[in-house]
């Protein structure tokens, strides 16, 4: 197990450097000139050009982009071209924020997903199954920007039982994770539910009927440990959408996370901040597969890396 | 044999139906046997003739809807298991009769070391403790002749071979010491050499633990190794039921002949297999008369319009089958005057 975890470690390095790379030339591809933005209106020709040099925009791509790759070895993660202030330090102060409002989306989309797929399961067909599966599809269906607002209107605006923005207490989690975690819940609803549904015909769980078990270590020890490995995978995929969503969501609720700052960054052509956070973001989404990776194989002792 | 035993299962008119789309498949139509103590029943038949309906039946485990135990009674040590709660039912299952399957590679949780899946029958049956399981489930593994048990305990089903597998299903279902154990065509998907390994052992184990055994097999020679006696199944009745060397060397019904004659024989030098001519009904449109009737080679006007009883002839051999009743002659006679 911890030779697995370490070669996969090991796998997980030229990906890093491939996000790097794919980042870096990104920006470079976005049309609009940072040191013109800098410069501000109507300045002059040789400004331009001083903020250039002073840059080293102007140098060859490859060589900005192995200056930009040892830099970050090094931890170092550029100035911000707006204010100035180191770019890592800014993202440590906006991670926290953003692995926060992704930490409860996803057990909202864990608990919540897994808890309606198997209530559905159980009794397949019945009207409690149709219903939690035609909520599941609505989760789906709502794009999550829509659901944020319409909850904020609900929730806050009308029935002012939570807050409608800001980051600071418990209460100001509740709707952004709700909004960020619903979409995947609902997946992870249908997948759980497909799952188990699949599982429950196979033949050991006859094996374990003639046992004499109890339908409920049937389902929950016998069939459970099986249907959670696709489930598993769709986690971990969601894991990828939500961290993308929280680019959204942060900008509904004005919450001041990473993916608030990515685009906030992006509007002011603030290259070195953008790459900053997107390779962070990136990173984590690295290291949730890896765990997404290992959980699987936990689950699933027959998964073998190749 | 220990024919003379007390019987410990009596299966009783038995009919387990299927209500789908398509109508009510009469999977097992109303079949009678009795199962002694240390004595081996085989249950031989075509596939979908009904025989592993019926010993899902025995446990109760028809999967339900659409399957349903239609009417008749199991007798088992005179308590009738249809009319069990689910509850009482449980306490049966893995305990007093127990089941091997066909499938040793998809039949054990793929996820549940081997040692595991033995022990939870000990635990909730015998009220184990976790290491009094474990510790036993080693002791099965090893009465099943799998070697180094400790360590194969600790296993999951995916580094064990087929045949070690159907080891470790056998050494589940015994684990309890089981009055009735019922094998599934328990050698279908094994080698030829594990096979024997296999038979041999249920063999030894019943003699050990003098349980009752249901082998249901459509391997005539499975049959010949391990029964004492046989039913032959056809389109969800029982159309022969005879101690094993009878079947072998006088069977009565068409449909027995049949079988035993298109067994290739080793000293006779055959270009081509006998077969049975035709096939058999749908269940979901039986005949009104005897159900073999369109395949039968001695078949009777009365045949199409009647149905036979499986009646006991003086020898004891029961048969479902007009050709064995006092009215045979009568119907010939009548049919030859036409």
């Amino acid at each position: 197990m911890l030779m697995f975890i370490l070669r996969r470690l090991m796998q997980t390095i030229p990906v890093v450097i491939g996000v790097t790379f794919v980042v870096f030339i990104i920006m470079q591809l976005v049309p609009g000139d940072p040191a013109v933005l800098l410069a501000g209106e109507g300045a002059s020709k040789d400004t331009i050009e001083a903020i250039r040099e002073q840059l080293g925009l102007n140098r060859p791509l490859y060589v900005q982009y192995f200056d930009y790759l040892m830099n970050v070895f090094r931890g170092d993660f550029g100035v911000s071209l707006k204010n100035s202030q180191p770019v890592l330090e800014e993202i440590l102060v906006r991670l926290p924020i953003t692995m926060e409002l992704a930490f409860f989306s996803i057990i909202i989309t864990i608990v919540l997903g897994m808890a309606a797929g198997i209530i559905s399961a159980v009794k397949p067909y019945s009207l409690t199954d149709t219903t939690v599966m035609i909520v599941a599809l609505l989760g789906i269906s709502l794009p999550s920007f829509w659901f944020g607002l319409m909850m904020m209107y609900f929730f806050s605006v009308k029935l002012q039982i939570l807050p409608v923005a800001g980051w600071e207490s418990i209460l100001h989690v509740i709707l952004p994770a709700l909004t960020l975690g619903a979409g995947g819940a609902a997946i992870v609803a249908r997948m759980t539910r497909s799952s188990m549904l699949e599982v429950i015909r196979q033949d050991y769980i006859r094996t374990a009927r003639a046992k004499g078990l109890r339908e409920r270590v049937i389902v929950y020890k016998h069939a459970l440990r099986n249907a959670l490995i696709p489930v598993i995978t769709v986690v971990g995929l969601q894991f990828g959408a939500l961290l993308g969503g929280t680019v959204l969501v942060e900008s509904i609720f004005a919450i001041n996370g990473l993916g608030r700052m990515i685009v906030d960054s992006i509007r002011m052509r603030d290259l070195p901040m953008v790459q900053g956070g997107v390779l962070v973001a990136s990173l984590v989404f690295v290291i949730v597969n890896l765990c997404v990776d290992v959980l699987y194989r936990f689950f699933n002792k027959r998964i073998e890396l190749n | 044999m220990n024919a003379e035993n007390r019987p410990i299962l009596e299966v009783k008119g038995l009919k387990t139906h299927f209500h789908t789309k398509r109508g009510v498949s009469r999977a097992v139509d109303g079949i009678d046997f009795t199962l002694r103590k240390g004595e081996t029943l085989g249950i031989v038949g075509e596939s979908g003739c009904g025989k592993s309906m019926t010993s899902l039946s025995i446990l109760r485990l028809i999967p339900s809807p659409p399957g349903k135990i239609a009417g008749g009674q199991i007798l088992f040590k005179g308590k009738d298991l249809v009319s069990l709660s689910e509850d009482e039912m449980r306490k049966i299952r893995g305990n007093e009769i127990s089941m091997i399957f066909q499938e040793p590679m998809t039949s054990l949780n793929p996820v549940i070391p081997v040692g595991e899946q033995i022990a939870e029958a000990l635990r909730l049956h015998q009220k184990m403790s976790k290491k009094e399981a474990r510790d036993k489930a080693v002791e099965m593994l090893k009465l099943v002749g799998i070697p180094s048990p400790e360590k194969r305990a600790k296993q999951e089903p995916f580094q064990l071979s087929g045949g070690m597998r159907q080891r470790v299903m056998i050494a589940m279902a015994l684990a309890c010491t089981p009055e009735v154990l019922i094998a599934d065509e328990p050698t279908t998907a094994l080698d030829v050499t594990i096979q024997a390994q296999i038979l041999e052992l249920i063999k030894d184990l019943q003699t050990k633990l003098g349980m009752g055994v249901i082998m249901i097999t459509h391997d005539l020679g499975v049959v010949a190794e391990t029964c004492d006696t046989v039913a032959v199944m056809y389109a969800g009745n029982i159309v022969e039921h005879a101690p094993t060397n009878k079947i072998f060397s006088d069977p009565r019904h068409p449909y027995t002949q049949g079988l035993i004659a298109s067994l290739p024989k080793i000293h006779e030098d055959q270009d081509e297999l006998k077969t049975i001519e035709g096939s058999v009904p749908s269940p979901y449109n039986m005949p009104l008369g005897c159900r073999f009737a369109s395949r039968c080679p001695f078949k009777q006007p009365i045949c199409h319009e009647r149905q036979p009883e499986l009646a006991a002839q003086p020898d004891g051999v029961k048969v479902r089958c007009w050709m064995y009743t006092s009215q045979w002659t009568e119907f010939q006679q009548q049919e030859a005057v036409k």
